[in-house]
């Protein structure tokens, strides 16, 4: 016999309201735990994405080439050429948004007053702007004009520890390839702020020309870094340009920076744990709910055995009744979700906590991402835990022997 | 032919030290269009042997057979779907689904039976009219007196013309007019449609329709007499 769905359907919604308030109740309960999930999860996305993006600015790019040593030791000695035609054909071709090659170098920059050490970056300032450089994070002076700027550009930090400001000179040093001293007076021409305290205290942007020349190594750069159009994915970006530059090192921020790579990989998972956690706490208050509507009506399922419907009548429409509340709950939840997400997309200021945020990479605006993955994932943990700890009452509602269920007062 | 052959049914009851005899040796048989009345104390087994027969209940021993299906061979499922198409049940309470309205509880069996909606409701609203409920269809079971209740299980039972129906006290909640009435109306279904009725029954008013009364009494049948 087809299962009557329409009757029992009927029953299912008639049956939820019959106690108005307790449906109230956990209609709240389940939008209440669906929001969390949605909005904690939108919330913990924004934080490891800020982390990603930060960690992908300060390396730069999606992916570098290095000398095979360079990351062992960072010194000009292990330096690579400019890059040769097949290297170019990947780097012009369309999976490549920007690149730049630089030299990077640990060096040491001196004021009048202090002397700090520091990553010494010739740069090309059109690449670098490419490659995610924000040029609103120039808080006085400017940015350099060109790779042969004769400028520098330091952060805001290290400009109160060196005790020097816009348009004072500074002296940075560094070694060249024959371990000689290598030194060069630069003016300082603009200051930078960054979401890191770390990076304003540490890099030192110059041009890349006369980083060159200072360090007396010809066109040769310490790395290229190229941007490519999906951070999540640099899996083949990489893997073309390794092959393309054979000889040396072609890493993705995945392997540059495994930390963050983890953090990555294991946000699903641990959204997964998080929203099955917060089930468990809602699914106490479903099976009670459901319990006690079965209780409530003994007497009826024993009426319905009696009239003629199957067991599996009586489980579906139990669960019926479960989904409804369920889809109603989750409906509820998804709306208050995006309501108060949207409103958040500009950013949370967390600078009260800025320092435990810097700690982990991640900076003191906290931006929640809504992702639609996310969202499903919440409606489909709902919908599949709730129909299966509502298999249990259910079932137990269509075992009462008819006989037994009709004496029930 | 025998529409039910019950064949030494037993069915005890454990009640503290106590066994109780609901059912004690009772075989029947039912000829296919009879209007039975089975009377007795409380307690003497009327009602066990309405469950027994309607497979809402199961025996100790014994055999049920409807019209030539063993019933007490028969699994969950299948009971259910001889409950559904062949027996309508008149219950000692009305019991009626609270959350349907009074046409929505006639139309329930047949809807779980599969017929098409216009046919329901024309069903439903003439044999709500025939029990005396007109106007009050749409009314829930709380807004309904005892007897209009009644009437309304009682018009579950039979719309959709079962070949047996069970009734247990089905006029205890009723008027005498009202009881007049529902008499005239279960013996003209047994007549046209030779729908089987076994109705147990208090009432002497209610024996008198009877074409056989069974009288039972500590779960055995003492008398078994014709009109």
């Amino acid at each position: 016999m087809a299962m009557p769905v329409a009757a029992m359907s009927r029953l299912a919604w008639r049956n939820l309201w019959r106690n108005y308030r307790r449906t109230v109740i956990m209609l709240l309960a389940i939008a209440l735990g669906v929001w969390a999930m949605i909005f904690m999860t939108a919330l913990m996305r924004g934080m490891v994405d800020d982390m990603v993006q930060q960690g992908i600015v300060a390396l730069p790019g999606h992916v570098q080439v290095h000398a095979e040593a360079y990351r062992d030791d960072p010194s000009i000695t292990h330096s690579l050429p400019a890059p040769g035609k097949a290297m170019l054909e990947v780097l012009e071709s369309r999976q490549v948004i920007a690149w730049s090659s630089r030299i990077k170098v640990p060096a040491m920059i001196s004021s009048e007053y202090e002397n700090r050490g520091i990553s010494l970056l010739g740069i090309d300032p059109e690449g670098e702007l490419a490659l995610g450089f924000d040029p609103d994070d120039i808080v006085a002076g400017q940015f350099l004009t060109d790779a042969g700027d004769g400028g520098v550009v330091i952060g805001r930090k290290l400009a109160e520890r060196l005790e020097t400001r816009l348009g004072k000179r500074v002296v940075v040093m560094s070694q060249d390839p024959g371990n000689t001293i290598a030194d060069r007076g630069f003016r300082i021409v603009g200051i930078f702020k960054a979401e890191l305290e770390n990076r304003e205290e540490t890099i030192v942007y110059a041009g890349r020309d006369v980083v060159q020349a200072m360090l007396r190594v010809g066109n040769d750069v310490s790395e290229i870094a190229v941007l490519g159009h999906d951070y999540r994915t640099p899996e083949k970006l990489a893997a073309d340009l390794g092959d393309a530059a054979a000889g040396f090192e072609v890493l993705s921020w995945l392997e540059l920076d495994p930390y963050l790579s983890t953090m990555m990989k294991v946000m699903d998972g641990f959204v997964l744990v998080w929203m099955v956690v917060i089930f468990l706490a809602l699914s106490f208050g479903l099976v009670n709910t459901l319990m006690m509507a079965i209780f409530e009506r003994v007497r009826e399922i024993g009426l319905m055995r009696a009239l003629g419907m199957r067991p599996s009548a009586i489980v579906y429409e139990i669960l019926v009744e479960s989904l409804m509340l369920l889809a109603l709950g989750l409906l509820l939840g998804n709306v208050l979700a995006v309501s108060t997400i949207i409103p958040l997309k500009s950013g949370i200021d967390v600078s009260v906590v800025a320092e435990g945020m810097e700690m982990m990479g991640a900076s003191s605006m906290l931006y929640p991402v809504l992702q639609w993955p996310d969202v499903l994932l919440a409606n489909a943990v709902v919908i599949v835990l709730g129909i299966l700890t509502s298999l249990l009452p259910a079932w137990r509602a269509s075992q009462y022997r008819p006989v037994e269920a009709l004496a029930r007062n | 032919m025998s529409a039910i052959v019950c064949t030494d049914l037993c069915k005890f009851y454990q009640q503290g030290d106590a066994v109780i005899k609901g059912l004690d040796h009772v075989s029947l048989e039912i000829e296919e269009g009879s209007f039975i009345c089975i009377s007795g104390p409380s307690g003497s087994g009327k009602t066990t042997l309405l469950n027994a027969i309607g497979g809402l209940d199961s025996l100790d021993s014994g055999q049920i057979a409807i019209n030539g299906e063993r019933v007490d061979l028969l699994g969950k499922a299948e009971l259910a779907d001889l409950r559904l198409h062949s027996i309508g049940f008149v219950f000692q309470a009305y019991n009626l689904i609270p959350v349907l309205s009074a046409r929505e509880n006639v139309e329930f069996v047949m809807q779980v039976q599969g017929v098409r909606a216009a046919e329901r409701k024309l069903q439903s609203m003439k044999i709500l009219q025939e029990v005396g409920l007109e106007g009050m269809e749409d009314r829930r079971p709380a807004q309904l007196s005892g007897g209009q209740q009644q009437r309304v299980a009682v018009a579950r039972a039979i719309v959709s013309q079962p070949k047996l129906v069970l009734a247990d006290e089905p006029t205890a909640n009723l008027d005498s007019q009202s009881m007049e009435k529902l008499m005239a109306h279960f013996r003209e279904l047994n007549e046209a449609h030779k729908v089987t009725f076994l109705i147990a029954t208090h009432d002497q008013r209610v024996m008198a329709w009877a074409d056989r009364r069974i009288y039972m009494e500590d779960g055995r049948v003492t008398r078994d007499e014709l009109q």
